[in-house]
């Protein structure tokens, strides 16, 4: 074997030589592989500059949307009653009782809907805060409607502790301790007997931070389905209201009364008068507060793979190019004269579909780059907020992209291979990779039946271009629909990778065992 | 003409592969309306479903099928050469389209009238079981429902009138890979498009001229005041489509060597 191995890799680049100039040289294949990039880049252009947001008043310029240390658009709006820290120190606070306000449809049109209750992810607590902007660091020791008590920094990060919920006669105690860089945060049922939750070291916290107790209760989620197929989503007002006592804070702190913020609360069209307003009341040792809004990453919005409408389309002419390239030399006979040329069957076929997978991949590049870089500074212009991401998320979305439409195209050319019949393999490729994706975004089928078409067909693929991942500790509508994949982006092309793989392994035992 | 209709029917019928074609609209349709069927469910307290689409929401897929039909009607001729022979026996090219046309709607209205009364069928059986009663407030699935028998109806003719669109772009360009990207981009990919744009205007003029959007407005039975187009309007917005494909790919065969 060692001794065949330089002469026979010679031959494979020989090969690969002959493939590349066979594609080059057939005017349709090379005009199809320009056209389905044009057609991405067209769509996502057009789409991006007909798609305008304004959030009326005075400016008609929309709020920028607050941002996290970690550069994720975050959803920062809760009622924070605050002392200034400097140094190490902590709070420990009982939480002893919790209720709240959900305002549900309406069942005559006009009259407020409003039950009592707390949604599970109503939050009472203690924190530590990088000051008091929306979307700086902090770290959190707290209550929930209904996941128990929690430690949450960041935004995105969650650690569980005990579950249960507070009531009169079951209490929560809650503390937060900072030492340096570090937070810990503990719980206990009596005062006494204490349990860590989790340690956090929220990024990049000064030496003097704001510390105090906390209410926020996210809104209630209630999704619809829309006309034209896809779905409404409503996030309807909620309110949460805790008790606070025995509260006591260690360390170097600003004495006197403490301070009071309705963080990120929003305003009337008047502009001054807040729409939804937390609050605060003391009596004795007790405080009473009252908190709207969430202390959580944003998933709603505009997203940079919002610019690849036009994704399907362009794989469609990538799908008949990438047929073709075999198909072709069936109807035309040239077959015989490759194989004669080349014939270890495998190989010729192997080199094929390199070269196919390799010139889709440019085109793929090219076109996700323009329409994603583009499109994104055009959506924003138009003064639609788009989730930002980090420069290493928006690559694997471009490269993802790319490496979805070669993949796509090597599955198309094994279908060719193996059927022989454009028509049939055109049909079969389309059939395995872009429907399931139409009826799992479109159609009227359930979330979850929806969601299993994207994980065992082709379609899975599609998931490498989703930018804003699911978090476990936020309510939202994560179906396909709403762009959520089941499977995470590159287990999705994975699972696309193996079907191409068996496809072209298929069409290599067809191709040796078969007169050409 | 009657020598047109008897030679295009011969050949049609000979066309290898053929039954298995019919054979897969007539079976595949009602196959993919049980799976959905199977998969939705209706609570005690109502549900919002709009039961006669979703018991025909195999058309969707039976489509696909009767595309590759139309499509191979034509392109078959073009890859053996066999188009030659036809013209020479039969010179006039638009009225070998033409026979060519109203053989593939007769095979078409025949397998979608079964597949449809199929899939009926299916919806009939299965969904009752998934909580689809008069007490959860669904009517039990029957033609003899007026809405859901215009449905059942349009249905069929959105089956053949996607037959003729996909003949008219099978001529136009003479491919089969060609034909089935572009009839295949047309009706699924143009479909989704509306549902990626934000902008409500543009929203609903794209889902007034998508082919497939529009045709399926023809199984819409409640909230029909909500959709862009009302039944009948939708299935003209496809026939027009296919109206268009015949005129482009009959001009192009006349003016085209062949």
């Amino acid at each position: 074997m060692s001794a065949g191995t330089a002469p026979s890799r010679g031959g494979f680049r020989r090969l690969l030589r002959a493939e590349w100039t066979k594609f080059r040289t057939v005017r349709g294949w090379v005009l199809g592989l320009a056209i389905a990039p044009l057609v991405i880049v067209t769509l996502g252009l057009v789409a991006a500059s007909g798609s305008h947001t304004s959030c009326g008043g005075p400016t008609d310029v929309c709020p920028a949307t607050p941002v996290g240390p970690g550069g994720e658009a975050v959803d920062d709006r809760f009622y924070f009653v605050h002392r200034s820290l400097t140094g190490d120190g902590g709070i420990t606070a009982r939480v002893s009782s919790m209720t709240g306000h959900i305002r549900k449809p309406d069942v005559t049109q006009g009259a407020r809907n409003v039950v009592d209750g707390v949604v599970p992810w109503a939050k009472a607590g203690v924190m530590v805060k990088d000051g008091t902007r929306q979307g700086s660091a902090y770290a959190a020791t707290m209550v929930t409607g209904g996941h128990g008590v929690r430690m949450q920094y960041d935004f995105t990060q969650d650690i569980a502790g005990r579950p249960g919920g507070v009531s009169n006669g079951s209490p929560r105690w809650l503390r937060l301790t900072r030492a340096g860089d570090e937070l810990t945060g503990y719980e206990s049922a009596d005062g006494r007997h204490w349990t860590v939750v989790g340690t956090a070291r929220p990024a990049g916290l000064p030496d003097t931070v704001q510390v105090g107790f906390f209410v926020a209760s996210p809104g209630d989620l209630t999704v619809q389905q829309a006309d034209f197929g896809g779905s409404i989503q409503q996030s309807r007002f909620t309110e949460a209201i805790a008790d606070f006592d025995q509260v006591a804070v260690e360390g170097e702190t600003s004495g006197g009364a403490w301070e009071r913020d309705d963080i990120g609360v929003t305003m009337e069209p008047d502009g001054s008068t807040p729409h939804h307003p937390g609050g605060f009341a003391q009596s004795g040792d007790t405080y009473t507060v009252t908190g709207v809004g969430d202390i959580a990453p944003l998933g709603d919005g505009q997203r940079i793979e919002s610019t690849l409408s036009g994704l399907p389309a362009g794989l469609v002419g990538v799908i008949v190019v990438a047929v073709m390239f075999v198909t072709a030399e069936y109807r035309r006979g040239l077959i015989r004269t490759s194989l004669l040329a080349g014939p270890r069957r495998g190989r010729v076929l192997a080199a094929k579909a390199t070269v196919i997978g390799t010139v889709t991949f440019v085109a793929g590049s090219a076109a996700a780059g323009i329409t994603v870089v583009v499109g994104t500074r055009i959506l924003r212009s138009n003064g639609n907020p788009v989730l930002p991401v980090n420069t290493f998320t928006e690559l694997r979305v471009i490269a993802g992209v790319a490496a979805l439409a070669a993949v796509s195209a090597v599955l198309a050319f094994a279908l060719g291979a193996l059927f022989r019949n454009s028509a049939a393999a055109v049909t079969a490729a389309v059939a395995v990779i872009i429907v399931p994706h139409v009826l799992a975004t479109t159609s009227v089928l359930p979330v979850g039946a929806a969601q299993w078409l994207l994980r065992l067909t082709p379609a899975a693929g599609f998931a490498v271009q989703q930018s804003i991942p699911e978090y476990p500790h936020v309510i939202s509508y994560y179906a396909p629909s709403a762009g959520y994949y089941p499977l995470a982006p590159w287990a999705g092309l994975s699972v696309l990778c193996a079907y191409a793989a068996l496809a072209l392994g298929l069409a290599v035992v067809r191709i040796r065992r078969r007169d050409a | 003409m009657k020598r047109h209709l008897s030679a295009e029917w011969t050949k049609l019928r000979t066309l290898p592969g053929i039954g298995w074609l019919l054979l897969a609209v007539v079976t595949l349709t009602p196959a993919a309306s049980a799976a959905a069927a199977a998969v939705v469910s209706c609570p005690p307290a109502g549900c919002a479903y709009d039961v006669p689409k979703l018991a025909l929401m195999g058309v969707q897929v039976g489509q696909a099928i009767v595309a590759v039909l139309a499509v191979l009607v034509i392109t078959g001729e073009y890859g053996t050469g066999l188009v030659r022979t036809t013209f020479t026996a039969m010179p006039r090219r638009v009225a070998v389209l033409t026979a060519k046309a109203a053989v593939l709607t007769g095979v078409t209205l025949f397998a979608a009238t079964g597949a449809v009364l199929a899939s009926v069928l299916a919806g009939r059986l299965i969904l009752p079981g998934n909580g689809f009663v008069p007490e959860h407030g669904q009517p039990l699935l029957s033609l003899a429902d007026g809405p859901t028998f215009r449905a059942a109806a349009g249905s069929v003719l959105y089956l053949a009138l996607i037959a003729l669109l996909s003949l008219g772009v099978a001529v136009a360009v003479r491919d089969a890979a060609i034909a089935m990207g572009i009839v295949f981009g047309l009706l699924y990919v143009l479909s989704a498009v509306p549902l990626m744009v934000s902008d409500p205007g543009w929203q609903k003029l794209l889902w007034q001229i998508s082919p497939m959007n529009a045709g399926l407005a023809v199984q819409a039975t409640t909230r029909l005041s909500d959709l862009p187009l009302s039944p009948w309007a939708g299935l003209a917005v496809l026939a027009a489509w296919a109206a268009a494909a015949l005129l482009c790919g009959g001009l192009l065969l006349r003016a085209r060597d062949a």
